[in-house]
């Protein structure tokens, strides 16, 4: 940690990063803020050491004992149950001298023992190697510094649960604010739960973190980026390409759900499914589709309903926890390597009791847009490397993010949702509180 | 085919001839030469490129796969890398693709079950990636030559980290 929180000092940069002026309509980012290991010594101390991270879904961890590691905002954990099923995370290193006391990715065990010299823990974290007399002082681990240690603190809502690397500060539901609306109509989504399917999607960008949360919820360059995905639709929907371009649709909004969390919400062409039909799945799959429509209906309401089954959502969860609710649903995090380079893990989320044919849709549907060999991920790939490398050109020094700024009412391709995004990065950063 | 036949054809298939078509399949693939190259699957074919780690017998039905195309969808994939708006492939990458270990490992009259080692090598914005893997294929011999029923590309790799997508054809 950095000695101070720039929240308390008040101390706003003399060169800022962030600038933004409401009588001119204009907000601005430096791009420095993409390229600058300060920055990113910055963020380490002042976001992925105090906000609340996503570490994993109840569902990949069904059973006590289960467990699976995961590197969250540059540590390595552990997430785990223990054998009376509670959940838990430590770090994954061991007190003794650092290496990795698990090396698997997941599974199920009582205990973990770290192969370098063999101490071994509890899956509760406590020290459990017993050795001959004299060897350590009686009182040894007294204080707890041979069991594994506990990430400082763990909290969930809706089943996603968060690590904290503070010991202090907001309680993860406040630090959700209008986020857990979100997480909500996602769970709606289901009435037996939700889970994590098909593995997880582990690959890296050569770009600055930033502009994957950008690119997550930029709602303005689907057409532009995506002509080719659009091409497909039109031929693999049965739709054709006419009702892809229709005008804009009643819904299309860019929101902010309060603490940096905003997102975008909007109607689409493609097929949902929870639970949008299209002319591709014919008849049989109409008869499932409206069954679906009218059991949310029964349990929700028509208008809320209406907004699980056919609003799109790509929402940001600050920093960096993005759930696209659209032709699937993914969740993905991200965290910067270096000033140019993320590695990003990407999982399916889909309801426990779904339709095996559904199921594949949804799987289908994720490879085809959200995968890194689909119709539409590469070529975001490919902006937001050109976009770092751009950013060499220092004589160019300012993004634009000023989209709609003058409109009351956000479209959901305007730019709001990033500037929500920003404001509080600055806040949090820059000391612009 | 009667049974007879079965094990006539069997008692043909040719490693020489299984791997020219092979390293034949490459050079389409480095030269951009995609509608021969599709022109050499069966219809009804697949294409499918799991995940980097996924457990051998993966399927894209229970799985999430970079790709997993059936002959509509991999004619859709060829339709796109051929339209510039394909921004990771536009400008062209420069690729090569190595192919060596060739087996046949299963005969069955007129389709063979055929292995082989790829690295494929993907140059582009000064940055040169590398994706080694095992092609596993069902080919299937025609009185025009052999067609690919089905290509296999399984990554040797833990996960995609840096290449970060599978935007060419392994």
């Amino acid at each position: 940690m950095a000695d101070a929180d720039p929240k308390i000092s008040g101390a706003a940069s003399a060169d800022p990063m962030v600038m933004e002026d409401d009588a001119a309509a204009l907000f601005r980012v430096n791009r420095r803020a993409f390229t600058d290991p300060e920055i990113l010594e910055r963020e380490r101390d002042y976001i992925f050491s105090t906000c609340w991270l996503y570490v994993g879904h109840a569902s990949e961890l069904k059973s006590p004992n289960d467990f699976l590691t995961r590197d969250v905002g540059g540590r390595s954990l552990i997430f785990n149950r223990d054998r009376k099923g509670v959940f838990r995370a430590f770090f994954n290193v061991c007190p003794h001298r650092g290496a990795a006391v698990v090396r698997d990715k997941a599974g199920s065990a009582i205990s973990f023992r770290c192969f370098y010299h063999g101490w071994a823990f509890n899956n509760n974290g406590k020290f459990g190697s017993r050795f001959e007399a004299d060897t350590y002082p009686e009182d040894f681990n007294a204080d707890g510094c041979a069991n594994l240690r506990s990430v400082p603190r763990l909290e969930s809502y809706a089943d996603f649960w968060f690590v904290n690397f503070s010991e202090s500060g907001e309680s993860l539901e406040e630090y959700l604010g209008g986020a857990k609306a979100v997480l909500d109509l996602i769970a709606d989504h289901s009435e037996v739960g939700m889970e994590i399917v098909g593995g997880t999607q582990e690959y890296s960008i050569r770009a600055n973190w930033k502009l994957l949360v950008e690119n997550s919820f930029d709602g303005y360059h689907a057409s532009e980026t995506h002509s080719t995905y659009v091409d497909y639709l039109a031929d693999a929907t049965g739709y054709g390409a006419k009702m892809l371009s229709s005008n804009r649709p009643k819904l299309s909004r860019g929101v902010g759900l309060g603490n940096g969390h905003a997102m975008i919400e909007y109607i689409a062409a493609w097929g949902r499914p929870v639970a949008q039909w299209i002319p591709s799945w014919g008849d049989e799959g109409k008869v499932v589709v409206d069954a679906k429509r009218k059991r949310l209906e029964e349990l929700h309401g028509a208008e809320r309903a209406r907004r699980i089954a056919r609003a799109n959502r790509n929402i940001v969860i600050f920093p960096n926890l993005v759930i696209n609710d659209i032709m699937s649903l993914t969740v993905r995090t991200f965290y910067p390597e270096e000033p140019g380079r993320m590695n990003v893990q990407g999982w399916a989320l889909a309801p426990v009791d779904e339709e095996p044919d559904f199921r594949r849709t949804r799987l289908d549907n994720f490879l085809e847009f959200l995968g890194p060999g689909g119709f539409a991920t590469p070529d975001d790939v490919e902006a937001l490397e050109s976009a770092q490398r751009g950013y060499r050109t220092i004589d160019v020094p300012f993004n634009d993010i000023s989209r709609g700024m003058r409109r009351d009412e956000k479209y959901h391709d305007d730019e709001e949702q990033m500037r929500v995004f920003w404001r509080e990065w600055s806040r949090r950063v820059e000391g612009a509180a | 085919m009667s049974e007879a036949a079965v094990k006539e054809r069997s008692a043909l298939w040719d490693h020489r001839e299984v791997e020219d078509f092979l390293i034949a399949e490459a050079a389409l693939l480095d030269k951009w030469e995609l509608d021969a190259w599709f022109a050499l699957f069966a219809e009804g074919a697949r294409y499918e490129v799991p995940q980097a780690a996924a457990p051998e017998d993966a399927s894209p039905q229970t799985s999430l796969f970079y790709i997993a195309d059936d002959y509509f969808r991999l004619s859709e994939r060829v339709r796109r890398l051929k339209n510039p708006e394909a921004h990771s492939e536009f400008p062209r990458s420069v690729c090569a693709r190595v192919i060596s270990n060739v087996r046949i490992v299963k005969t069955d009259g007129n389709l063979a079950h055929v292995e082989a080692v790829f690295v494929t090598y993907r140059s582009k914005n000064e940055i040169t990636d590398v994706f080694p893997g095992h092609h596993r294929y069902v080919l299937e011999a025609r009185a025009d030559g052999l067609r690919i029923a089905s290509k296999r590309s399984t990554l040797a790799l833990d996960n995609l980290r840096p290449q970060g997508r599978v935007s060419i054809i392994l």
